[in-house]
């Protein structure tokens, strides 16, 4: 492909909160590119970092985690776990060689659809950037690799 | 032992020479070292200050460079004065915070081959470092001559309650911490409601009707309250309540009596220090009768006329709000 | 009523899709027929046998393809490609049901407002619709079939707080012929109102309105009345709440007790009222907060009466002529069972010392609206009278002073609702009582209900003087001599221009509402959430204000923000009519996403615990593992999340599900083959 590189961001909203504002975004027309794609969890604190390694690995070259503003969460305290996890998370993936910049976490609350649409323009941009992770590219080899070892045990 | 940097202004050491006497009498006894940084200039007063902006600044940075230059270990700068208090801040805050501004200074201290490093040191007021370092508990340890009926109306001025945005001497529409002070040291304090207004500071040389209104209403409102003095911490409100008093009583055709110190002449007084001392009876409108009533004598000169005796109110009626500790 | 329907050959679902062009919504940016097609043929492997589009699915033709295909085709599984799942999510699923199918196995996914209504570029958007579309279709294999939770209802409640509102709700209850207890922490019920004298905008008497009410509850036989009484602990879950209450001891014996009154007569300690006086009255040591108090039966305030401190007195058990008073009585501990619960505890008011520029506690003749309340309440504390501090003197001009604390960035920002009427009220007292001049200072009017305005207008033409402006100070430092001895409110007059100095002899500070001061705790104690400032949290500001979060729990009155009387009824007739309605049906379904934990994995660490804020997770001891109730969890996943075992499985959005929507999802973004990465559900 000889156009821009455009990023494959997955988000992960909660029903509550970020969700609406998503829905928000969409009832005011408000536009923001076609990036990213939004799964709907109950709340922030649902979010199990495997869900983010599994978008990374997946072929997403960045995760969008929004939920209630702290104070705000629907089930009282739950999006401060999640913030918990995300610190944690982004820590694990710098190690993994990661930039932990492709994984970014944005409070939005039900009213704030203008803004939530903003940060998306903005995330896309910075994970644009970083450039492509092209995680699974690279794993034919060592899958291979793998299937290899196993069938020497086997036999 | 406290440390700090001592910047005392053009007033100390002349028509304000008792607040400097006090507060040297008793830095050891609250174990404050003031270090005065060397050959310091002036502040800028007002009046600089409306001729030309930047040269303003550029005069308060070079005691600031200088006071940094001291090094003695403290990175807290302390003036006595309110109007010098609030000058050395407003320059190291807006050093600290206009880029613009700093290397303007910079530029301007460098050709007098000084420097500061903006937000390097912290400026803070007498009254600050004795109530919030030094601390009530300490003070009151100090005290073997409570100055126990001595009715004083505390005057906080304007400057140092504006701006006071970490509220270091209470709220500051209505600050406690010279309240309290001079209840630790024993004395009667009445609640005064004009503790924060205007002294009229240079109106007495630009406008003097403007002037004399503004200390009449200060004037009236401690008497109306029964103060026996009035005790301030800065030396232009002092020097206009007192010598000034006269000239107000002139045109408003009245008579008040009311004396009005410092806090560290009061200090010094609770802590055993003898009058003459702590600079006491060079004021305008002599102490010594309102003295007198807690038994401290006072080096005779020549005694003005006594003033009024005073009447108080019985109580009745509806009960009041109780008003707890504290006010906040 | 679920089906699964069967799976075919290769043990596939059999899905089906259906793709709506909600007008030109969606189909004026995405090819909704491609993306029909693409479906059909790219995702048939995954198990789709037909995929429709369709001018607007929520019609009942819409829904009848996809209840016809359900019957004929025998599907296990729908996907509903349309608009927000808040908007339609049930509609699809009660098709789902109809036609035969556990409504937990239809999906609808958004490619309106996430697709079509969000991005212009429409091959981009038809590509992410796609995504979209193979997210849900590969997240619905994994849905499994549900049933929601049945739980039934008790048919008692509960309602804690006796002002107006909960006086209501009480009524209300009681009246349908259920059991309703009633716990009050004061002696008496009536909350704030039966402090007032009169009432905006009609001027009817507080207690002449208030007290048939009171009354009424008093003796409705399905009215339970704890008064003295504190809530301590609340267990359960909607329908099935175990709540324990200390009723502290009255030191008197209320079977006994006739209410004659002789105790607080002869009593000799008099004490200042805090509570009820707002502490410009007097009380006894032993009294009933005011003379029409329900219950009748006095209290003994141990910390003032003379016997508790130092042993002697007891002239109220003397005198009392049925022996009622009982020194030796002790507090009782009570376990209700309630099926819901209404929190209507009130507010609380600004303390006016905050504010020192207003010289309320040190300037003698400055009065708080609640102070004034009770000066000119006939029962008071001078029969009615408007006098000054002095307790005699009439005042010849009074300042009443707007946004005391109220609309204040230093204090608190909002507006507290009532205090322009109940200025306008005051002003209209004084006048009335007194013919003073009468000034009141406000920032705006709010008069906004019914009758309201027309009050303003009528104080108006009664000769009160308004001035706009914010007060700056109140003072007794005079500057003139016809300032002397009066109390100088010092106003910019914003519609003048100019700075004013109005000498009075009395003020009044109209001081806000604020929630009561242990409402954090008490919003713990049941389990509900309260904003930062204290107001209890509804469960939607606009469409649900009676409503908390929390099933079972309602909550009536001041307690969820500032508001009148009126609106106070409304919401404890309307938290009642809530109450009544699960009452009557006897039992309600839970929407059955939830947690579970699986025992057999569970090591029994315990993370899950204490991340639960509805302590929905208790640990048994002797088994060492944890288990899950289903009717207190609310479903949020954070402990699914959490386990690191993953032995606690969430239904509705579990591991498998959410992994294989990010699977499809990813599926169909680049232009090459994408090699995925299996990766076990943890």
């Amino acid at each position: 492909m000889s156009e821009q590189f455009e990023p494959v961001i997955i988000g992960f909203t909660c029903n509550w909160c970020s969700y609406r504002a998503a829905d928000m975004a969409g009832t005011a027309r408000i536009k923001y590119p076609p990036n990213v794609r939004l799964i709907r969890l109950m709340c922030s604190g649902r979010l199990d970092p495997t869900f983010v390694l599994k978008a990374l690995s997946g072929g997403a070259d960045g995760v969008l985690i929004t939920g209630c503003h702290p104070g705000e969460c629907h089930y009282l305290e739950q999006n401060y776990k999640a913030l918990r996890r995300y610190l944690l998370l982004r820590r694990t993936l710098a190690q993994m060689g990661i930039e932990p910049e492709r994984v970014k976490l944005v409070w939005a609350s039900a009213a704030e659809g203008v803004r939530l649409a903003r940060e998306i323009g903005v995330f896309v941009d910075e994970v644009r950037d970083l450039g492509p992770l092209r995680w699974p590219t690279s794993l034919p080899a060592v899958h291979a690799e793998e299937a290899k070892m196993m069938e020497e045990v086997a036999a | 032992m406290n440390k700090y940097l001592f910047y005392p202004g053009c007033s100390m050491p002349r028509s304000a020479r008792p607040y400097y006497d006090s507060l040297m009498a008793i830095k050891d006894d609250i174990q404050i070292d003031l270090d005065e940084i060397d050959d310091w200039n002036c502040c800028g007063a007002t009046e600089y200050w409306s001729v030309h902006q930047l040269k303003a600044h550029a005069l308060v940075g070079r005691n600031l460079a200088l006071a940094q230059q001291k090094a003695n270990g403290s990175n807290t700068l302390v003036a006595g004065c309110s109007a010098c208090y609030l000058n050395l801040a407003k320059t190291a805050n807006y050093m600290r915070d206009d880029p613009q501004l700093n290397r303007q200074i910079t530029e301007a201290l460098a050709a007098g081959g000084l420097s500061y490093t903006a937000g390097s040191l912290e400026i803070r007021h007498l009254l600050d470092i004795i109530y919030n370092d030094v601390g009530l508990e300490t003070i009151r340890s100090r005290v073997v001559r409570p100055l126990t009926g001595l009715r004083v109306a505390p005057y906080y001025g304007c400057m140092i309650v504006r701006p006071d945005p970490d509220n270091r001497y209470g709220n500051p529409e209505y600050p406690t911490a010279l309240d309290k002070l001079m209840e630790v040291l024993g004395a009667t304090v009445i609640d005064f409601p004009q503790k924060t207004h205007c002294c009229s500071g240079h109106m007495t040389q630009i406008s003097p009707d403007v002037a004399y209104e503004l200390l009449h209403r200060l004037i009236s409102g401690a008497d109306r309250y029964e103060a026996d003095m009035m005790v301030t911490l800065c030396p232009m409100c002092q020097l206009n309540l007192d010598a000034y008093q006269g000239d107000m009583n002139t045109y408003y055709n009245t008579d008040y009596y009311m004396p009005v110190l410092y806090f560290t002449q009061l200090m010094g007084l609770a802590f055993g220090h003898d009058a003459k001392e702590l600079g006491i009876g060079r004021e305008f409108v002599d102490a010594r009768f309102a003295l007198a009533k807690i038994g401290v004598e006072v080096p005779a000169e020549d005694s003005p006329a006594q003033p009024k005796p005073r009447r108080r109110k019985k109580e009745q009626g509806l009960p009041m709000p109780r008003m707890g500790e504290e006010e906040q | 009523m679920s089906a699964n329907g069967n799976k075919n050959e290769e043990g596939k679902e059999r899905i089906g899709v259906y793709v709506c062009h909600c007008g030109s919504n969606i189909a004026g940016v995405v090819d909704v027929k491609d993306v029909a097609v693409w479906a059909k043929e790219e995702m048939g492997d995954e198990g789709v046998v037909v995929a429709r589009d369709y001018k607007f699915m929520c019609s009942s033709l819409g829904q009848e393809l996809i209840e016809n295909d359900i019957k004929e085709l025998g599907l296990t599984r729908v996907v509903v490609a349309a608009c927000s799942p808040h908007l339609h999510e049930q509609t699809f699923r009660t098709a789902a049901e109809r036609a035969g199918l556990n409504p937990y196995l239809s999906e609808l996914v958004s490619i309106r407002e996430q697709v079509s209504w969000v991005h212009t570029d429409k091959v981009k958007a038809t590509e992410k619709a796609k995504a979209v579309v193979a997210g849900g279709i590969e997240r619905v294999i994994q849905n499994e079939p549900l049933e929601p939770l049945r739980v039934p209802i008790h048919p008692a409640t509960l309602v804690v707080g006796g002002g107006i509102a909960g006086i209501q709700a009480a009524l209300e209850i009681a009246d349908a012929g259920h059991k309703v207890y009633l716990v009050e922490r004061e002696p008496s019920i009536g909350g704030h109102m039966a402090q007032f004298d009169k009432t905006f905008p009609t001027l009817d008497c507080a207690a002449c309105i208030l007290t048939p009410r009171m009354v009424s509850v008093g003796e409705h036989p399905n009215i339970e009345l704890l008064t003295w009484s504190e809530v301590e602990r609340v267990e359960g879950y909607v329908g099935n709440f175990s709540v324990t209450v200390r009723k502290r001891p009255r030191y008197v014996d209320t079977e006994l007790c006739t209410g004659c009154g002789i105790c607080w007569e002869k009593c000799p300690k008099k004490v200042i009222d805090e509570v009820f006086e707002v502490g410009i009255g007097y009380r006894t040591a032993v009294y009933t907060p005011f003379p029409q108090a329900v219950p009748k039966y006095p209290v003994i305030d141990t910390e003032t009466c003379i016997y508790f401190q130092n042993g002697k007195c007891k002239a109220c058990e003397k005198l009392c002529p049925t022996g009622a008073i009982k020194f030796d009585q002790e507090e009782e501990i009570v376990l209700l069972e309630v099926g819901n619960i209404i929190i209507a505890t009130g507010f609380d008011l600004f303390d006016a010392r905050r504010i020192p520029e207003y010289g309320y506690g040190r300037l003698a003749n400055v009065f708080t609206s609640a102070e004034f309340e009770r000066m000119c309440n006939a029962a008071g504390p001078t029969d009615g009278e408007v006098v000054m501090r002095d307790g005699v003197s009439k005042p010849a001009s009074v300042g009443i002073v707007h946004c005391v604390g109220s609309r204040d960035r230093n204090y608190n920002n909002y507006c507290s609702v009532i205090c322009c009427m109940s200025s306008l009220k005051f002003a209209h007292l004084v006048k009335e009582r007194t013919g003073a001049e009468v000034y009141n200072f406000y920032i705006d009017m709010r008069t906004a209900y019914k009758d309201y305005d027309e009050f303003y207008q009528r104080v108006m033409g009664e000769g009160v003087l308004f001035v706009r402006g914010r007060v700056a100070e109140i003072t007794d430092a005079t500057r003139s001599p016809g300032e002397e001895g009066k109390l100088v409110i010092q106003v910019e007059d914003t519609l003048a221009g100019r700075q004013r100095r109005i000498p009075v002899d009395m003020a009044i500070l109209a001081v806000g509402l604020e929630p009561r001061a242990d409402a954090k705790e008490v919003a713990k104690k049941f389990g509900i959430s309260c904003s930062a400032a204290g107001w209890i949290t509804e469960k939607h500001p606009k469409l649900d204000p009676v409503a908390t979060m929390t099933e079972g729990i309602f909550i009536a009155g001041a307690v969820q923000g500032p508001k009148d009387i009126p609106t106070s009824v409304a919401q404890g007739a309307a938290a009642a009519a809530r109450v009544l309605s699960r009452i009557s049906r006897g039992e309600i379904y839970l929407e059955p996403i939830r947690a579970t934990v699986n025992a057999e994995m569970c090591s029994g660490c315990r993370i899950c615990n204490n991340l639960c804020p509805f302590n929905a997770i208790i640990f048994h001891e002797d088994l060492m593992v944890s288990e899950i109730n289903h009717a207190l969890c609310q479903g949020c996943g954070t402990c699914v999340a959490a386990c690191p075992a993953g032995a606690i499985s969430g239904t509705g959005f579990s591991n498998e599900q959410v992994l294989s929507q990010i699977e499809g999802l990813l599926e169909f973004s680049f232009a090459e083959e994408p090699v995925l990465m299996e990766m076990t559900p943890a």
